[in-house]
């Protein structure tokens, strides 16, 4: 009796979650197959489930805007400025987004590695004020910072650059958190080991520390890519000219200025979500254990 | 013997301060140039009058009287209170049903679920919300086809476009967003539940409620605690919806504190005042998480 109830119970659930997962697919299947439907079929009374005829009108017009540089290279101090070739601006934008979301990652992961395993593995006055720091950081609202953040940047002269999103990303300390959690679990007496060898620092953080952090490295990698990718907030208010937008700002200005060609503006939307969700499929496993990790005494 | 030890271990400490604080260099420099210190300028630009090519000016506590005078600012904390205590409850218990039934499927399928669950999040706040743009329009939009044709609504609705309805859309799609890292959490944490425990229990013919209540939802209320805090933290921040879809209109009724530090200082460079609803933001965040860690170490 029980056991036929326990059962009957999962049928009816494991029913409910696959409708249910069918509805929280359904934004991306429309995204993608709008960017695809032809101007009609988009403003029709009842929509196509499927669209009747694949067009690339949408990308067609998408591609056919402003042009823009594929990139440009600024070398600080000596004013040269190095410039590619004319390319449509969308492609502008997930080049600068590329670049965004890789430089982050690198940076990031290399800042955290260190400092995850030095707050993980040494004693140091300090080290617990600043993992309280860190956490207290962690807790709180990134937004809150912009304002003075923005008013930092122009000062630095760095508004309207790349860096301006980059250097705050690499800042958050989620990161450090995340890599001390691995850290801790490096066994002490193999630092003894190296110690007694007389293995410098350095070498000990590169040959032993740093092969058994490699997963937590791994997780984080993936982690700050997909969310510098999709920062949008940071982005728009650090970001203005048409040549400096990442993919998200340059949906929204789409958005803005179409307001309802939503063929078009669906084109840009694949063409800013395809990419990550490939990545983020690809990576999902170090990217799950990266969300776990980061939890655990969190 | 002693005092030769004591020396070494002095010289060793030495090492070790001086190579944590090596390692810990680079990310400290980004840390505190680029979190710490504009949180401090935060606080302290909260005191001032303060906008673009001008001194600032000291005024004390006057934007923090001005806000609590500001009807739009309080209509916009009463908002985002309204999304928070809507969405946290119902992003925890529904993360936790869903996580509940799929971390037992068999293979590669509890993969599959929450994969698909974590897809808003992945797909990026800018192109998930251009879609439900496009879904709630007037005239375009799928709602209203399919509320029509299902006889739920006997004309179209501008569902964005109406006070009754417009918080209510945005925090359908906040929850869509909202639920993916809580299931992953969930998953794992059900993973690591002891299963000679539950396998006890069943024997001694406990039942599917009291095997849950009475064995793992102990085990699993650290991640609980967490993902209270992660989702309270996220419906305070909600703001690209906002800002892309209803601007905090139609007449204010989806203004949120985010979106209006957001208005305040970038539409009309009222820094100082942004500021101050920043920091009142973030005080009221500390407050919130500080209770939800009390109560969860109570019992």
């Amino acid at each position: 009796m029980s056991n036929r109830r326990t059962k009957a119970y999962k049928i009816f659930s494991v029913t409910v979650i696959t409708i249910l997962a069918i509805l929280f697919a359904f934004p991306l299947y429309w995204i993608i197959t709008g960017s695809f439907k032809t101007a009609k079929a988009i403003n029709a009374p009842s929509p196509q489930w499927w669209p009747q005829t694949f067009v690339l009108d949408n990308y067609q017009k998408l591609f056919s805007r402003q042009l823009a540089p594929v990139w440009e290279f600024n070398i600080p101090f000596l004013g040269l400025k190095l410039t590619g070739p004319n390319a449509p601006a969308a492609i502008r934008w997930l080049v600068n987004t590329v670049f965004m979301a890789v430089v982050s990652m690198i940076l990031t992961c290399a800042t955290a590695a260190m400092a995850g395993y030095a707050l993980a593995k040494k004693r140091f006055t300090g080290r617990t004020l600043l993992i309280t720091l860190i956490v207290c950081a962690m807790a709180l609202p990134k937004q809150v910072i912009l304002i003075p953040l923005l008013r930092e940047m122009s000062s630095l002269n760095l508004y309207n650059t790349i860096w301006a999103v980059i250097l705050p990303i690499v800042g958050w300390p989620f990161g450090v958190f995340l890599i001390k959690q691995f850290a801790e679990g490096i066994p002490s007496e193999m630092m003894e080991a190296a110690r007694i060898d007389g293995a410098s620092e350095w070498k000990t953080f590169l040959q032993i520390a740093l092969p058994m952090i490699k997963p937590g490295i791994g997780a984080l990698a993936i982690f700050t890519f997909i969310n510098s990718w999709n920062d949008y907030f940071m982005q728009l208010i650090m970001l203005s000219s048409t040549s400096n937008l990442t993919i998200s700002l340059g949906i929204a200005k789409l958005q803005a200025e179409n307001a309802t060609d939503f063929g078009l503006i669906m084109a840009g939307a694949t063409l800013a979500a395809v990419p990550i969700i490939i990545v983020f499929l690809i990576f999902q496993k170090y990217f799950t254990k990266g969300i776990t990790m980061g939890a655990v005494k969190g | 013997m002693a005092k030769e030890n004591n020396k070494m271990s002095r010289a060793l400490a030495k090492r070790e301060t001086m190579a944590g604080y090596a390692f810990m260099l680079p990310s400290l420099v980004f840390f505190l140039g680029f979190v710490i210190y504009p949180m401090v300028q935060c606080v302290i630009t909260s005191f001032f009058d303060s906008t673009m090519n001008r001194e600032d000016i000291f005024i004390g506590f006057q934007n923090y009287v001005d806000l609590f005078h500001d009807t739009v600012f309080l209509g916009a904390l009463r908002n985002t209170f309204i999304i928070v205590v809507v969405s946290v409850p119902v992003v925890c218990v529904f993360s936790l049903w869903v996580s509940s039934v799929i971390y037992d499927l068999k293979g590669i399928w509890c993969s599959i679920y929450r994969i698909i669950f974590y897809l808003p999040v992945v797909t990026g706040s800018v192109a998930v919300t251009v879609v439900w743009k496009w879904m709630f329009n007037n005239y375009y939009g799928i709602f209203n086809y399919v509320g029509k044709s299902l006889g739920l609504i006997q004309k179209n609705i501008n569902w964005l476009g109406d006070e009754k309805y417009a918080l209510g859309c945005i925090i359908l799609i906040l929850l869509t967003t909202s639920v993916g890292q809580p299931i992953v959490l969930y998953v794992a944490a059900l993973n690591n539940v002891d299963q000679s425990l539950v396998e006890a229990a069943q024997v001694d013919g406990a039942t599917r409620f009291q095997c849950f209540w009475r064995i793992k939802w102990p085990q699993i209320k650290p991640t609980t605690l967490y993902i209270l805090v992660i989702t309270t933290i996220n419906s305070f921040q909600c703001f690209a919806l906002i800002q892309l879809l209803t601007s905090g209109g139609p007449n204010h009724s989806t203004d949120t504190i985010m979106y209006y530090i957001y208005y305040n200082a970038f539409k009309l460079y009222k820094y100082g005042y942004g500021n101050a609803m920043g920091v009142i933001l973030a005080v009221i965040i500390a407050i919130l998480s500080g209770i939800q860690f009390k109560a969860a170490h109570s019992d």
